[in-house]
């Protein structure tokens, strides 16, 4: 690793002990993927993926004091991930106590942690920082120190930005720092697709499902998509984003996507076309019963597979204005051809604040809150990151929380006809 | 007895008990319950992994080609370094992914734990390497099984 002068004064302690460790750890995490050099944070913001003040994770926090400790010089403002609770989603008594008393218990510590070593605002806690509500959208081309799988594998292919999947806590350190090291989807080489995926679907497919399938498929490598465009169209508008959020939060989840080309969409690919194929990549050809064999294979690992659902989450990433727009119309459609009012599972929407905020101007949130639909800000993946949800029914549209938690995926369509009683 | 050399990330020596994961090993997945209810065994709480499902994970040369999952994964392991509760050392048949590098360097730099982590041993090292042999890591990346 090549370190300017600068960077070599820090590593050797010019500014403190503590900045000599995090370029210590940054230059390590550099060699590891053979770096040759540091190359400059250029987005105006961070993005951290812990949002958590969990008792278990008390050595985290300690390790943060540490770090406002020693009184650094100010990094990099970043937003974060969503908190772990809010009051509004429906709990019992039990789920309470075990989130306050015996889980959670660092949350305050860690969101004045968080307040100190430079959240943007209270408020800009989501996965979806990108959105123009909450205003972390880096330009094409910015090189970003985030974490968070969802936003880096957006901000790497819709925006153009360059981001590595980085860890929680290597993240702060380069945001710190403001540099970070070169490898990987940081290089022009890195982000050339190793896969060619051929969609030939006869119906648009599922975003998450369809992500799921590529994920899987790829893991780690770049995939660049064929035949999409033919349902997304070649403009990158609100739909075409939206489904881009969904589709690659589950190609991240899935397998381990941070960079997915989309020809004749996102702006590499519409730039490169493909000449960003790399020679020798693999072909994974996807129609629509690769995609019903994908859903089917989903392990249910609910304690009664035919349990009634019990809770329901959309918006694992966060939901779009649009989409929690879209939502709101389709249920209200749904409940009068049922013949109902309210939904008959309890649900929750999740979305950014800024976004819930820009919402609630609007009729549809009134109409969203008749139809007895929950609106929340919360993290679903880590409300249900506990014990107690493992005897829950919980069902979701989100591959990502499907991945991490016993909540069992089913469509869009489908979520939408059991919550509004038209099936069971 | 068979030796596989790999690429040292995390210098240092151990003799261990092998915990061989054949498929991707989900770092937060397989922490979070011993974290949480503080098990000093540490048990695999990963169920989607049947080959170390329940296993006790302390002390042990963890074998397996990656880690997968959330990208707290570095943060989990650090966790798990801080509190000693790591295994003796995590041995990668692939070269290592960003994650778990990150917890095994966060480890190195910031805590007093020794945790040895060699990656690139090889797609033989997984096929050879059973759980209960013996594992020896020793200077250089030179990994011992027997």
């Amino acid at each position: 690793m090549n370190l300017t002068p600068e960077q070599q004064a820090l590593l050797d302690g010019s500014e403190g002990e503590v900045m000599a460790k995090i370029v210590k750890t940054l230059v390590m995490y550099g060699d590891t993927f053979n770096a040759r050099r540091m190359v400059p944070v250029t987005s105006n913001l961070g993005h951290t993926v812990i949002s958590f003040g969990l008792e278990v994770m008390k050595p985290v926090y300690d390790l943060y004091d540490t770090l406002i400790a020693a009184g650094l010089p100010e990094g990099q403002k970043f937003t974060a991930d969503p908190k772990p609770l809010d009051p509004k989603v429906p709990s019992t008594l039990l789920d309470d106590l075990v989130f306050k008393k015996i889980m959670y218990t660092q949350q305050k510590r860690y969101e004045e942690q968080m307040r100190r070593l430079g959240i943007t605002s209270d408020d800009d806690y989501t996965c979806a920082c990108y959105l123009d509500q909450v205003g972390n959208t880096p330009k094409k081309g910015d090189v970003l120190s985030w974490a968070e799988s969802s936003a880096v594998v957006y901000a790497n292919s819709v925006l153009g930005a360059r981001c590595n999947r980085n860890s929680g806590m290597i993240e702060l350190m380069g945001s710190i720092a403001g540099f970070v090291p070169e490898f990987g989807l940081l290089t022009d080489e890195g982000r050339k697709a190793t896969w060619i995926v051929e969609v030939k679907c006869e119906k648009k497919p599922e975003a998450q499902l369809l992500g799921s399938a590529i994920g899987m498929k790829v893991m780690e490598e770049v995939p660049y998509v064929k035949g999409l465009d033919k349902w997304l169209g070649t403009e990158l508008n609100d739909d075409a984003k939206t489904y881009l959020k969904d589709f690659g939060a589950a190609t991240a989840s899935n397998g381990a996507v941070g960079l997915y080309h989309i020809a004749n969409l996102t702006p590499e690919a519409v730039e490169q076309g493909e000449a960003l194929i790399a020679e020798g990549a693999k072909v994974y050809v996807i129609d629509d019963a690769e995609l019903e064999r994908v859903k089917a294979n989903y392990p249910v690992i609910w304690k009664k597979p035919d349990a009634k659902p019990q809770l329901c989450f959309v918006g694992c990433p966060h939901m779009t204005l649009k989409q929690l727009q879209d939502w709101t119309e389709a249920v209200g459609d749904k409940l009068r051809q049922n013949g109902r009012d309210k939904v008959t599972v309890p649900t929750v929407f999740t979305a950014p604040i800024p976004v819930i905020r820009e919402f609630e101007k609007t009729m549809d949130a009134y109409r969203l809150k008749k139809y007895g639909v929950v609106l929340s800000y919360i993290c679903p993946l880590m409300y249900m990151n506990n014990p107690l949800c493992k005897s829950k029914a919980v069902i979701t549209s989100s591959n990502k929380l499907r991945t991490y938690t016993s909540a069992r995926y089913y469509t869009e369509a489908e979520i939408l006809d059991i919550i509004t009683g038209g099936r069971v | 007895m068979k030796q596989f050399q790999g690429r040292v990330i995390v210098p240092g020596t151990c003799k261990a008990e092998a915990l061989v994961s054949h498929g991707g090993f989900n770092t937060l997945a397989s922490y979070q319950m011993a974290l949480m209810f503080g098990d000093k065994q540490v048990k695999c709480g990963d169920q989607n992994n049947a080959d170390i499902y329940k296993q006790s994970m302390i002390g042990k040369a963890l074998c397996l080609p990656m880690t997968i999952g959330s990208t707290t994964g570095g943060m989990v392991l650090y966790t798990v370094c801080a509190l000693g509760k790591q295994p003796a050392c995590m041995l990668f048949s692939m070269p290592i992914d960003s994650l778990a590098a990150s917890g095994a360097i966060l480890s190195d730099v910031w805590t007093d734990s020794k945790m040895p982590v060699v990656d690139m041993l090889g797609e033989d090292f997984l096929n050879y390497v059973q759980t209960g042999m013996t594992v020896t890591v020793g200077d250089g990346g030179l990994v011992t099984v027997e």
